[in-house]
């Protein structure tokens, strides 16, 4: 192929959603293998690897990330009907649930109160102020929550989003060492603080590690939408 | 497959409906979670037939998160000069999230009794 040829036919590949899908399956299957060669060690977290290699990639080839969403969307799209089918896990953990409703209620409010005032108490002692302040409060909650959340508080949505993600990843990788230095070994609350303070990506994590782990973490990210939507803004305003 | 697909799309679909309705902002999927919870209380058939494409969909959670994140390096640079306090920020603070999280679930579990016999299964 002539290299006129190899440029067409890459401003062809590129503009189409093809390749885009095919580089996400692709950079994921293999931060997943890393993983998996790892020993399944939490901080080579397959979401972060896939980011990175993908993240390259647009990079070097100054792709726009919107091209690359073309074709990333039909993956993106599933996250809704993923939320969806949480209720299966839920569903089969139903009687754990019922025998844990107390230390449920009690750790979806503090977990809640701790992330939200934490974050802005040392943001606070950075000198961060105003919408950007506004934009942290509510990162712990599922990424459309707490975007909605940030909108209602003079927050920036797409900074909201950024800490929203950066949180979950976050979350992903400490977790088990901290649990496991904390001495704690029961699933339900390894997995409760897990999903109430690092949502989709840390009940992600949790079915990694354990089913009964992953249902309580996806119960903590269903209950913290509801009640960051009510403690963030009421803990911000204690900063501001 | 198609029907469990059908059930999964329409829960969904009934849950943004619902959230343009509520006063406070809760995403459709999370409400069409809690309506799919609903559905498999009640039938039976219904659990059979989602089952297998549930576990499908969840078997690789995390992959859905790949185009978000791929997003978010972009706008790394736009932190401006508030980057590390908002780091330090974030990881600081969902670490002591997670530890009171658990702490607490743990701590109440204790003192109500409810250890829950599984505790370690």
């Amino acid at each position: 192929m002539a290299m006129t040829d190899l440029v067409s036919f890459w401003s062809y590949l590129s503009q189409g959603p093809l390749l885009w899908l095919t580089l996400t399956l692709a950079a994921y299957t293999l931060g997943d293998a890393l993983f998996r060669a790892s020993g399944r060690r939490p901080y080579v977290n397959s979401v972060m690897v896939a980011v990175a290699i993908l993240a390259a990639i647009l990079w070097l080839t100054a792709t726009p990330y919107a091209t690359y969403f073309e074709g990333a969307q039909f993956v993106h799209f599933l996250l809704g009907p993923a939320t969806v089918s949480l209720a299966l896990p839920l569903f089969d953990n139903l009687p754990r649930l019922r025998r844990s409703l107390l230390p449920v209620a009690a750790a979806i409010l503090v977990s809640s109160v701790v992330a939200s005032g934490s974050a802005l108490a040392i943001a606070v002692a950075f000198g961060i102020t105003g919408p950007e302040l506004a934009s942290l409060a509510p990162k712990s909650a599922t990424a459309p929550v707490a975007i909605g959340i940030a909108e209602s508080v003079g927050g920036l949505p797409t900074l909201t989003a950024v800490l929203v993600i950066f949180t979950g990843i976050t979350g992903a990788v400490i977790a088990t060492p901290l649990l496991n230095a904390m001495g704690i070994r029961d699933w339900r609350a390894r997995g409760f603080a897990v999903g109430a303070a690092a949502h989709g990506i840390g009940t992600a994590r949790a079915f990694q590690v354990h089913p009964v782990a992953g249902a309580f973490s996806a119960l903590a990210m269903a209950l913290n939408a509801i009640v960051a939507s009510f403690v963030a803004p009421l803990v911000l305003t204690l900063f501001r | 497959m198609i029907h469990a697909l059908l059930v999964i799309l329409s829960c969904q679909l009934v849950g943004e409906v619902l959230a343009r309705l509520l006063p406070f902002p809760l995403p459709g999927p999370v409400i069409g979670m809690m309506t799919l919870l609903a559905g498999l209380a009640l039938s039976k058939r219904l659990l059979a037939l989602i089952r297998p494409a549930a576990q499908g969909v969840l078997a690789h959670l995390s992959l859905l998160f790949v185009p978000a994140g791929v997003g978010v390096i972009g706008h790394l640079a736009g932190l401006g000069g508030h980057a590390i306090g908002l780091l330090v920020a974030t990881v600081v603070s969902t670490a002591l999230a997670i530890a009171a999280g658990a702490w607490t679930f743990l701590l109440v579990a204790r003192l109500t009794g409810q250890q829950g016999a599984d505790g370690d299964d």
